[in-house]
């Protein structure tokens, strides 16, 4: 066992004990490997880190992929958003961190928190991680908590379980929670349904801060409320993630939410991540024609550039089961090209911090090195088509400098 | 293709992704395979039993023979066979059984769709009136029914029949309503369909699936029902079924001296009928309501 | 939203909105409404009960005589004890105010009033129905439980295939059977009846009855729990996709507790109603296994009733039983709002 691990159920008596412990964001540490098993306290350089996460559901007409080799890191304290369609795998690798998919899925990859692999966790030692380690807020809060218990005793739960609290211990704990969230203590005793939706959402934020874990994934937690509870939800997770210096993973439907909340931003589609970046660069200047059409059709609110119409994408994403050769965003992308259908894209660097799977980040020079066909216009020697080129205005240096991408190795 | 043929296309592709659907259920399959055998059985019986060895006085063979090369299930309190017995009181059962759930299920289709449809205060009291008789214990009632009626056949059909309709009402009422919220029926309406235009051309077909998955079931609970009153002495005297064979064993001390032969095969024939229909008609639910179908 | 709007002074104040806010409206209403709705039915079984006996084809005493030889003289005696010589409307008054006295009439074949012959076989019925209905659900609450929670496996396989088997015999003849193999074969356990006579001692006639029950409780449970069993299949089956489960399983809570804590307590909830609503079930049950271990309760009195046959017994018992099954409904309206807390306010 590894008696310095904060999250481990045993020594998490002491409180917030773990929560001060985060690491400076962005300190060198050691890769993960290096520190050993037992030295995952030292802190790696990701709290979380994904590598080549990939989930397929078995079903009777064979294996249908639901995520195509994933990865990304999650430094301490840092928030990193996942944007996509419903469909497009985002939730899945949400479940998949704590290993929560039905039986029929099968995943592979790694799953690395703080240093240990989850999926190669035993159940015992995978059960203490769960909520302890990493913490899930759900959509929809309705659905997600149990209808016949009090909102005290679902809180509780993982007190009692995890931080082997007694009744009365928990009891204030429960309190404390609430109070952090907004919520008078008396409501401990009420059932979901008294709650209101943002109530709800509340009260699913303190279950998550309950053992105080070091990271938080928030899978749509604003998606069932209307507008105003749904910024006052988010201002809610904002505060006590910073506040707490807790890891967040959120995922959305809606860029926006995403852009206003998050450091860092993940587009998926169809099973993978398309392009990665710092939040506002990628909301502003997407590098992916599939980002720049989400980001277009979520105009943030204050921002010039939202004047413009709205721009809808035609078509729907693609059967996970038969999807297009090549680019699988390609037959909806408004800037498809012949060699499109040929390559399948990776994330390619495509700025600072940033990498986008599109053909059309790559400089000649890169694509060939990459074994990627020149595009069409290059061979036609037409400059202002050429790659890189239409994006330079909105970052210059994109095109020029190749960039590292450590979550890609 | 006219629209009709189209409408014809599309329900024929439904069944026959059901008949797939179905074929893959193992249980369903047996039940239907053992159906199938029985229903032969009883359709062929008059070839090969004739009246005289039924008869209480025609019967060649002694009182209370055990199993042997003569009778392979031994012989009744009248020398009769019990094989011959078991096999022709297939004819009554599967006759009683199929008709009762036709009766039963014909009523609680009408009630259900006339009440799905109209909903409001048609509909409130229609279903107010079928929760009043489910709370009826069945058994107590068809026991009343056949007490009170001439004792036959009929009667036993009747009595099953009256009781037995509720739980169809239910499911039905509830189809209806499912197939009435789609907009065909709005279009229909629309068009200048009548309600009864729409009741039997458009929700009918569409809530008939459900039927039938309903009949099967209630055809192995009008078997164990008629069983249950030819035991309590209610049925036809003069026609032999499976209930009645265990109620001459009984009083004719089959159970006090031992006579297992007597009574043990009809037991295992009901049992064996009921079951096979239950089995397909659980297949034949799963098949319907995808909600129920194993997942992929 | 529901709470936030009509709550308004509870959340300003120290404590949560008292239950019993101006009214207490729901509750009473609640409750109010099913206690009317049960006596309706009641009624309406009642009338049910005199008419069937009655209007149907024509004479009763003349249909419950059939196949019969009974003397002119003897059909005029039961006329006349029966009430039947009055007009109608009347007898369906006298009937009416009869049974909310529960003055149900003169036994023709006892000679005594039908309500103590009822008094006295209660006893017996309740003790054999309620000891197989309690076990009988135990073990279809448990075992549907494990069949839904594991769906497909073996074990679920194998318990459902058993439950449906034994579902599908007619329970009549599993008690004969038992009685061959076990009672009048063996000799393991008495054949019929409710006690030895001459047995001494409140110990040893306890014992004795219990010695008495074990067939008939065992013909009884093996028949009704399938259909327990197979309720609270599909309800485990419903709830397994719920998204409260995976929120348990997130917070590290063992499969067994996700299902004992979480999973179980909703499967309860639609269960529970359908049970209370298939006691119908219950009570042909009891009949036939009464008849057959001439246990002496109200079944057998039925039974019996029948034959003879004994129109104030029948016209009784039929009230009874269908009021026992509209009795058990009011219970379960009553017992729903104590697990189910969205019903409650």
């Amino acid at each position: 066992m590894k008696p310095t691990r904060p999250t481990n159920p045993g020594a998490a008596g002491e409180p917030s004990a773990d929560v001060r412990e985060t690491g400076p964001p962005g300190g060198g540490a050691e890769r993960p490997g290096a520190a050993g098993p037992g030295g995952a306290a030292g802190s790696a350089e990701h709290y979380l880190e994904v590598a080549d996460l990939s989930v397929a559901y078995r079903t009777a007409g064979g294996e249908i992929p639901a995520v195509r080799g994933v990865s990304f890191g999650l430094e301490p304290g840092s928030k990193l958003g996942v944007a996509g369609e419903s469909g497009c795998g985002k939730s899945t690798v949400a479940l998949a961190l704590l290993r929560l998919l039905p039986a029929s899925a099968r995943i592979s990859g790694r799953v690395l928190l703080e240093g240990e692999d989850v999926l190669a966790m035993r159940w015992g030692r995978l059960r203490a991680v769960r909520w302890a380690g990493a913490s899930i807020v759900f959509q929809g809060a309705m659905h997600s908590l149990n209808p016949v218990h009090r909102i005290g005793d679902q809180i509780a739960e993982p007190l009692l379980l995890h931080d082997r609290a007694g009744p009365a211990q928990a009891r204030a704990r429960v309190a404390e929670l609430l109070e952090q969230v907004g919520l008078p203590a008396w409501r401990a005793r009420s059932y979901p349904h008294e709650l209101s939706g943002g109530q709800r959402q509340r009260a699913m934020i303190a279950m998550a801060l309950a053992c105080r874990p070091r990271l938080i994934i928030a899978d749509e937690p604003t998606t069932a409320l209307d507008v105003m509870i749904q910024a006052q939800i988010l201002r809610l997770i904002d505060e006590l993630v910073t506040d707490l210096g807790i890891s967040m993973l959120m995922i959305s439907h809606d860029l926006t939410v995403l852009a206003d909340t998050c450091d860092r931003l993940a587009v998926m589609y169809a099973g993978r991540i398309v392009e990665e970046g710092p939040a506002d660069d990628v909301f502003a200047a997407a590098r992916h024609p599939y980002g720049a059409a989400l980001s277009a059709a979520f105009p943030r609110v204050g921002d010039p550039s939202s004047r413009r119409a709205p721009r809808g994408l035609p078509g729907d994403p693609p059967d996970p089961a038969a999807l297009p050769s090549g680019c699988a965003f390609r037959p909806r992308c408004p800037e498809v090209q012949e060699r499109c259908a040929e390559v399948d894209p990776v994330l390619w660097p495509a700025g600072p911090r940033r990498s986008a799977a599109c053909v059309r980040v790559l400089s000649p020079e890169q694509a060939r090195a990459a074994g990627v066909p020149p595009a069409p216009a290059e061979e036609a020697g037409t400059g202002p088509a050429a790659e890189g080129e239409p994006r330079a205005d909105r970052d210059p240096q994109a095109a020029a400098r190749p960039q590292p991408q450590p979550e890609e190795m | 293709m006219s629209r009709a043929a189209l409408v014809w296309t599309r329900r024929r592709r439904a069944l026959a992704g059901y008949a797939r659907a179905f074929a893959g259920n193992r249980g369903g399959m047996a039940g239907l395979a053992v159906l199938v055998l029985i229903a032969l059985t009883a359709l062929s019986a008059p070839l090969f039993i004739d009246d005289a060895a039924l008869s209480l006085t025609g019967a060649e063979g002694g009182r209370f023979q055990p199993p042997g090369p003569d009778y392979p299930l031994g012989t009744d309190a009248f020398g009769r066979s019990v094989l011959d017995l078991v096999v022709w009181g297939t004819r009554i059962s599967l006759t009683v059984g199929f008709l009762a759930a036709f009766v039963s299920v014909a009523l609680g289709t009408l009630i259900g769709v006339v009440a799905g449809h109209f909903g409001g205060w048609t509909g409130n009291v229609l279903m107010r009136v079928t929760d009043w008789f489910a709370v009826l214990p069945a058994l107590v009632m068809a026991v009343a029914l056949a007490a009170v009626m001439t004792r036959s056949t009929l009667t036993i059909i009747i009595a099953i029949g009256v009781t037995a309709w509720p739980t169809t009402a239910r499911v039905v009422r509830a189809q209806t309503l499912a197939v009435e919220a789609r907009p065909f029926i709005e279009r229909a309406r629309a068009l200048g369909g009548g309600h009864a235009h729409v009741m039997l051309r458009h929700v009918l077909p569409n809530v008939m699936p459900v039927v039938l998955a309903q009949t099967t079931l209630l055809v192995a609970e009008a078997i164990l029902m008629e069983a249950t009153l030819a035991f309590l002495g209610l049925g036809d005297p003069g026609t032999i079924s499976w209930g009645g064979i265990i109620q001459e064993a009984r009083n004719a001390g089959a159970i006090s001296s031992g006579i297992w032969w007597y009574m043990v095969p009809p037991g295992i024939a009901i049992a064996v009928v009921a079951l096979s229909f239950t089995m397909c008609g659980r297949a034949l639910e799963g098949v319907l309501n995808p909600r129920l179908r194993e997942r992929p | 939203m529901d709470t936030a709007s009509r709550a308004p002074a509870g959340r300003t104040a120290a404590g949560p909105p008292r239950r019993g806010r101006p009214g207490l409206h729901p509750a009473v209403r609640y409750l109010g409404g099913r206690v009317i709705t049960a006596l309706v039915s009641l009624l309406a079984v009642m009338v049910t009960s005199f008419f069937l006996f009655r209007v149907l084809p024509g004479d009763p005493v003349a249909a419950l005589t059939q196949g019969r030889a009974v003397s002119v003289d003897q059909l005029e005696a039961m006329r006349r004890d029966f009430g039947l010589d009055q007009p109608l409307p009347q007898q369906f008054l006298d009937y009416c105010l009869g049974m909310l006295t529960l003055d149900f009439g003169m036994s023709y074949e006892y000679r005594v009033p039908v309500s103590e012959l009822i008094a006295e076989r209660i006893g017996p019925t309740l003790l054999l129905a309620g000891t197989g209905t309690v076990l009988a659900a135990m073990l279809g609450l448990a075992l549907g439980t494990r069949a839904g929670w594991r769906r497909g496996s073996l074990m679920d396989r194998v318990d459902t295939g058993l439950a449906l088997t034994l579902w599908s015999v007619p329970s009549f003849w599993l008690g004969l059977l038992l009685i061959v193999l076990l009672a009048s074969g063996a000799g393991l356990f008495p054949t019929s009846g409710m006690s030895t006579p001459g047995v001494e001692g409140a110990f040893n006639v306890a014992l004795d009855v219990a010695h008495h029950m074990v067939l008939p409780v065992a013909t009884m449970v093996a028949v009704v729990y399938a259909q327990y069993m197979m309720i609270m299949r599909s309800s485990v089956l419903d709830e397994k996709g719920a998204d409260y489960l995976t929120t348990a399983r997130a917070k590290g809570l063992r499969d067994a507790a996700v299902l004992r804590r979480h999973a179980v307590p909703n499967a309860l909830l639609p269960t529970v109603t359908l049970i209370f609503l298939n006691l119908g079930r219950v009570v042909s049950g009891v009949i036939l296994i009464e008849t057959v271990f001439a246990w002496p309760g109200l079944g057998s009195l039925f039974y019996s009733g029948l034959r003879v046959p004994d129109l104030p017994i029948v016209q009784a018992l039929f009230v009874v039983f269908a009021g026992s099954v509209i009795v058990m409904n009011l219970l379960a309206d009553l017992v729903y709002p104590l697990l189910d807390p969205r019903v409650r306010t």
